[in-house]
């Protein structure tokens, strides 16, 4: 049973399907392929063969596969989206995780199991990662746009940064939005009247 | 009253406002739920996160539980449609090349002769011709089916095509549709970048379209009747006061917020207060009706609907029509809506089924209580569909 496996990975961000990939070849000789858009799906799994085709969840992409696995043979391309009731810890994980798998039919369970904990693993790592990723650079364009909006007050009503700062901090609280709101309304109006 | 949470699955079109408007109106309040809605990118996602129990119900596209229920998707647990959300509120977009074709042989784009449309589709592309549809499973399949079918298309001259509906203008401007059918403000989008003309209103080939429905795991709409029936009568208190016509303007602004559909409001606007744009040009049409949400019982989920997109889907897929017509039935829900809507005085229709095609205007029926006005069903052809055991 250490025939290889073909599997594509559907994932239009390079960076997660490379983190996929990784993980992928270190569990197992598997022949793996990086699809990175929807154009030419058919043909490019028609191509490949692939035993299973893993792809994000919430991938607009996703519906085209569906009309895909509907379209297709039994036994010459995954038919169907991995939902295994026998193993229903796995198919939540995989759902919670964002990863759908697509399975050529008549692949033995015991074959699927070690792909896709591999990609849950993945998935849930790259996630981290974004999230952390994403909170920091929301967290600097704030400071950013806060940063442009105290110029602006201090330069229209002559106030010091301390003053600015107040100003749109007050604001803030009696509108009982947050100061990143006013400051980005503020330089969005500024940026009319220029 | 305690407060429940309640998550719902919504994909970002015109058509997802019941949900929306539940929420930010402050029906669900009324009814001490409060809603936790999450945007979804693709119907397949919907059907999983149900199916996997991560959101308690969804918007879907009305022919998905009835596929599921035929065992054409995952083995997931059973779905049932509880009510629709609502019905039209799909365009035919054709791309400029046809447009212009049409153009020429004196076709007006007047959205009035669907017959006349599809006639002159037919003699402008030949016979053939690509078109995308949101999924395999939706009205937006069965309208171009329809209209095609009844204009002289034949089976292999026409290709049918998945196309995410955000994606759906990017593919007309690659070549890579000639046509496609979908779900506002998607066709109006398409319009906006130049990209053709509004062909037909799905209102135009069948009067009253069920385009999505609430959709549920049958073990939550039956394990769990009051916060089922409490979701229910909200949301069809949305609908109702989407109906209003003053209410429009005030919804598009809402769905069209960041958090939720994310585009100009003045695109959701065209759908929602019929006042659409057939081409880059500015022509504009007025379609009253182009899409509804409560009005002449819109969200009464007709078993005969279920057995009429069974009964098709089947007979593309191989399977026995009749069969998989009796099957789909038992997934639409009149039960619960009786039951949970009745207290909400929405007007119940005597049967749960009905002979579809055969009302041109509305019509006064008998309802359990008193009178109601049904809204018209009938196709552009003046076909009729027969289910299997009416009641």
């Amino acid at each position: 049973m250490n025939e290889r496996l073909t599997i594509i990975v559907v994932e239009t961000d390079q960076a997660r399907a490379a983190e996929i990939v990784e993980g992928l070849r270190l569990s197992g000789q598997h022949e793996i392929h990086v699809i990175v858009d929807d154009k030419g799906l058919a043909a490019r799994i028609a191509d490949c063969k692939p035993d299973i085709i893993l792809i994000d969840i919430s991938d607009p992409s996703r519906d085209v596969l569906e009309e895909i696995a509907l379209a297709a043979r039994p036994k010459e391309h995954p038919v169907a989206m991995f939902v295994d009731r026998s193993d229903a810890a796995l198919t939540r994980a995989a759902i919670e995780a964002g990863v759908s798998a697509y399975v050529v039919d008549g692949l033995r369970a015991d074959r699927i199991k070690p792909i896709l904990d591999t990609a849950i693993a993945r998935f849930n790592l790259f996630n981290r990662v974004r999230t952390e990723l994403e909170a920091t650079r929301a967290a600097l364009e704030e400071r950013k746009i806060i940063d442009r909006a105290k110029a602006i007050l201090m330069k229209a009503r002559g106030i010091d940064e301390e003053a600015a700062y107040a100003l749109l901090r007050k604001t803030a609280m009696d509108q009982g939005k947050r100061i990143a709101d006013i400051a980005r309304q503020l330089v969005m109006a500024a940026s009319l009247l220029r | 009253m305690s407060i429940t949470r309640l998550t719902l699955g919504y994909v970002p079109l015109t058509d997802a406002a019941p949900l929306i408007i539940a929420h930010e109106m402050g029906f669900a309040g009324e009814e001490g739920l409060t809603l936790e809605l999450r945007r979804l990118a693709a119907w397949s996602q919907a059907r999983d996160l149900l199916g996997a129990g991560l959101i308690d119900a969804a918007q879907m596209l009305v022919p998905m539980p009835v596929a599921q229920s035929i065992g054409l998707g995952p083995d997931v647990p059973a779905f049932d449609l509880v009510m629709f959300l609502s019905q039209g509120g799909q365009a035919i977009v054709v791309n400029n090349h046809l447009a212009a074709r049409m153009t020429d042989a004196g076709f007006r784009f007047d959205f009035s002769d669907a017959a006349l449309a599809g006639q002159a589709l037919f003699a402008a592309s030949g016979g053939r011709l690509r078109i995308g549809v949101p999924f395999p499973f939706s009205t937006q399949v069965e309208l171009i089916w329809l209209l095609l079918g009844a204009s002289g298309f034949a089976v292999d001259g026409v290709q049918i095509v998945t196309v995410p509906p955000p994606r759906m203008a990017d593919a007309m401007a690659r070549s890579e549709v000639d046509a496609f059918c979908v779900g506002e403000p998607w066709a109006s989008f398409a319009i906006e970048r130049g990209l053709g003309a509004m062909l037909l209103p799905g209102i135009a080939i069948w009067a009253s379209p069920p385009e999505k429905g609430l959709v549920m795991c049958r073990a939550f709409a039956e394990g769990r009747p009051e916060e089922t029936g409490a979701l229910m009568r909200v949301v069809w208190r949305a609908c109702q006061w989407l109906d209003q016509p003053d209410n429009r303007g005030v919804a598009a602004e809402i769905i069209s917020s960041e958090r939720y559909l994310n585009l100009p409001p003045e695109l959701a606007e065209r759908g929602l207060t019929g006042r659409i744009f057939v081409n880059p040009q500015g022509r504009y049409r007025h379609c009253p009706g182009f899409i509804s949400f409560g009005d002449g019982a819109a969200n009464f989920p007709w078993k005969s609907l279920a057995a009429f997109f069974a009964s098709r889907i089947a007979a593309r897929n191989g399977r026995d029509p009749a069969e998989a017509a009796r099957t789909a039935m038992a997934c639409f829900r009149t039960d619960l809506y009786r039951r949970h809507l009745r207290p909400a005085g929405a007007p119940l229709p005597g049967a749960s089924a009905k002979v579809e095609g055969t009302i041109t205007r509305p019509r006064m029926v008998a309802a359990e209580q008193g009178q109601m006005i049904l809204r018209p069903d009938a196709f552009f052809d003046g076909s009729v569909f027969d289910p299997p055991f009416p009641e």
